[in-house]
């Protein structure tokens, strides 16, 4: 197997490339994607190769862009949207649940909904205002859509490849704080041979806590158990990858094992993600549990100054913090 | 895509000429020698202010700055045409239209800087804070002028926003809303020919001016770059705004000379030549040739022009390097405006935890 060391931005960039190699019908919209390269540069050079019909600079409007990859769908085509920051992706919110969410389902299974919204975010980056936000739950709470997240370059590859290929619309959130960071990327393992998008990954095995995360704070998650593992304690990152469906299954398993579980992201803790996985884990795992269940994200305010962010975001300290809290019950 | 049409507004050619025209002409007539070299020092001292920006950006005390490099003439302009009861409704760049508002120089750099999320009391200048959303302020100010026509205030609302802007349905909503309602509110467009690295004819096919006709509001292109001219337009659209005779637009034809902003690469995007026709028909000497022209730029007003534009970089720059990051707690403050259990809860949960290193070390 033959890897090459790459960026996360990078790694997107190749998947885009190879997804519209593959299947003609791919074509990419967004602000600003065509001679810039997208203000992250994630289509870099995919105007050039694939011209301005495939790699469309769309209007500034993002209801239109969505709306405008509604109709394409239709007609067979498989749009790649690109919404520039997670805070602009409200203009398109009606698109995207009233219209992209429940065609397939309005029209009794007949209209495929491919499309695939790319969507940088979360903070870390220190921005200012409505460019670090942690948006999934709004979507992982609509039914129809699909919501993943990347936690490194290989699965930022694979996992892109697989979004486009699948013909419900997934909502792909690209942790824009790791897109500089270098991972091995096997470019040529096929789609079939990597894990379905639908699959949590264990990302370090422990036998102490589980933690789950997802995103930009997979590797958050990974450096408290490298921590942790200095002091004696054992704890298994899930890599959850993706959000809706939620792979339930494996969690569990871990959990099984390990009697306890923190979750963490970055979106507000109150009515996010984290409230759903305590919820069910406690239902399927209440004999098992050790402890309750901790959550470890934001706090209930608008994604605050950057000069406040690092308090705002999970970080290492914040996290053993719980895992200490769940240890001692 | 040709932008500028023979409809567009000029009355000082980019060579510094006063060029006529049977209406605005009139209505800047009251500018004697004094408030044209006012206007000229407006446009040195805004200037002055942007460069201070992106080099404290460069420095590392900023996070970003949105450069407004070229488009001083159309703030000036805009800025100085409207009255203290008027309310702006800005995007992100209009650094000269603040400064006309007479806002506290650091106050302009918190929200680039990162130590709060605005800058200013809206109500201390009249103009509420930047919107990075694009589009979303046409709306708030369509609703503000609704409130002022409703109260028989003799104030307009103005909403300042670029060409990409007026690609979003908020922009299109606004305008929609404001006739209907006749409302006294001013459309601004700069059109600054760039949204980012997408040229102002992938949102417009039809000069951005001619959109109003089709809302049922006279629409007016005017040379961004002269700002007598837009001075002239803005005065007119205001007045007949806080008269009761509705809104209008207005496309001032302008060029964003700079990046983007600081994290912008333009040289990815912009056809070589065309900075450099631009500069041609910069603000800054276009009105400084009048100037000269009119025996109005001696020796000793240029130097007070350039000491008033040192002092204000001066102020600027400490007021800037004073600005104190805030205190951790201090992130919870004004989520709500009442008393919120979650937020009070979620606030002694993080001092509890913050107290925990306290001694630990
Ligand atoms: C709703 C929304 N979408 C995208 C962006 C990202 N963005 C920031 S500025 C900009 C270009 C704006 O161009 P224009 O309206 O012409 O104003 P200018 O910056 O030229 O003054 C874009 C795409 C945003 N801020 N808001």
């Amino acid at each position: 197997m033959a890897t090459t060391r790459m960026s996360m931005a990078k790694a997107l960039n190749a998947g885009l490339r190879k997804a519209m190699e593959d299947d003609p019908k791919v074509v990419l919209m967004g602000e600003d994607i065509g001679k810039l390269g997208g203000v992250f540069r994630i289509t870099d050079g995919l105007q050039k190769d694939f011209g301005e019909d495939r790699v469309m600079d769309t209007p500034l409007a993002e209801s239109g862009i969505i709306g405008t990859a509604v109709g394409l769908a239709f007609r067979g085509y498989r749009p790649v949207c690109e919404i520039q920051f997670d805070g602009f992706i409200y203009p398109a919110f009606d698109q995207i649940v009233s219209q992209v969410a429940k065609l397939h389902y309005r029209s009794r299974g007949n209209v495929k909904m491919p499309l695939t919204i790319r969507v940088p975010f979360g903070g870390g980056i220190g921005a200012v205002e409505h460019h670090s936000e942690s948006p999934e739950a709004y979507f992982a709470h609509t039914a129809g859509l699909r919501v993943v997240s990347c936690a490194d370059a290989d699965d930022a590859y694979g996992m892109l490849q697989q979004a486009i290929a699948s013909d419900d619309p997934v909502l792909f959130f690209e942790p824009k704080r790791l897109y500089q960071h270098k991972g091995e990327v096997d470019l040529d393992r096929a789609l079939t041979a990597r894990e379905p998008l639908h699959q949590a990954r264990i990302a370090r095995s422990g036998t102490d806590l589980t933690v789950a995360a997802y995103g930009p704070v997979v590797g958050t998650a990974l450096a408290a158990a490298e921590a942790a593992a200095e002091e004696g304690v054992s704890i298994e990152v899930v890599d959850l990858r993706t959000l809706s469906p939620l792979d339930f299954d494996t969690l569990e398993q871990s959990v099984l094992r390990t009697g306890r579980l923190v979750v963490t992201h970055e979106a507000a803790v109150f009515m996010g993600m984290g409230a759903e996985i305590a919820a069910r884990i406690t239902e399927r795992c209440f004999y098992h549990l050790e402890a309750p269940v901790l959550r470890v994200g934001g706090f209930h305010l608008p994604y605050p100054a950057s000069k406040l962010e690092e308090h705002h975001l999970p970080d290492l300290d914040r996290l053993l913090h719980a895992t200490d809290r769940v240890l001692a019950y | 895509m040709t932008v500028t049409t023979d409809q567009m507004v000029q009355l000082l050619t980019p060579t510094g000429e006063r060029r006529p025209h049977p209406v605005y002409e009139g209505l800047i007539a009251d500018l004697d020698g004094a408030a044209l070299r006012g206007l000229y020092e407006d446009l040195v001292v805004v200037r002055r202010i942007d460069a201070e920006g992106t080099a404290l950006q460069r420095q590392g005390q900023l996070g970003l700055w949105a450069p407004m490099l070229g488009q001083e003439a159309a703030q000036i302009g805009s800025g100085r045409a409207l009255a203290a009861d008027d309310f702006v409704f800005p995007s992100y760049r209009e650094h000269g239209v603040a400064y006309c508002r007479g806002v506290d120089p650091a106050d302009v750099f918190g929200m680039w800087r990162g130590t709060s999320l605005s800058c200013w009391d809206p109500y201390d200048i009249n103009m509420a804070i930047p919107a990075i959303i694009i589009g979303a302020q046409g709306l708030h100010a369509t609703g503000y002028a609704l409130g002022l026509k409703r109260d028989g205030a003799e104030a307009a609302a103005i909403a300042y926003f670029g060409d990409g802007a007026t690609s979003q349905g908020d922009i299109a909503e606004a305008l929609g809303f404001a006739a209907t309602y006749q409302a006294p509110a001013v459309f601004f467009c700069q059109n600054n020919h760039w949204a980012i690295s997408e040229p102002v004819g992938l949102q417009a096919q039809v000069p951005i001016y001619q959109r109003a006709a089709g809302y049922g509001m006279p629409g007016i292109q005017v040379d961004g770059n002269d700002v007598l001219a837009v001075l002239a337009v803005t005065r007119w659209a205001l007045q007949r705004a806080r008269e009761g005779s509705g809104p209008a637009l207005i496309e001032a034809v302008t060029y964003r000379m700079g990046p983007h902003t600081t994290a912008d690469d333009p040289t990815r995007y912009r056809p070589t030549g065309e900075l450099e026709e631009w500069r041609e028909r910069d603000p800054l000497s276009r009105m400084l040739a009048l100037l000269q022209r009119e025996g109005l730029a001696d020796e000793d007003y240029l130097d007070s022009v350039r000491a008033k534009a040192d002092a204000v970089a001066a102020e600027l720059r400490a007021g800037c390097l004073a600005l104190p990051d805030p205190a951790p707690l201090t992130m919870f403050d004004n989520v709500y405006a009442e008393a919120h259990p979650l937020v009070a809860e979620e606030r002694a949960q993080y001092a509890a935890y913050l107290d925990g290193f306290e001694g630990s070390n």
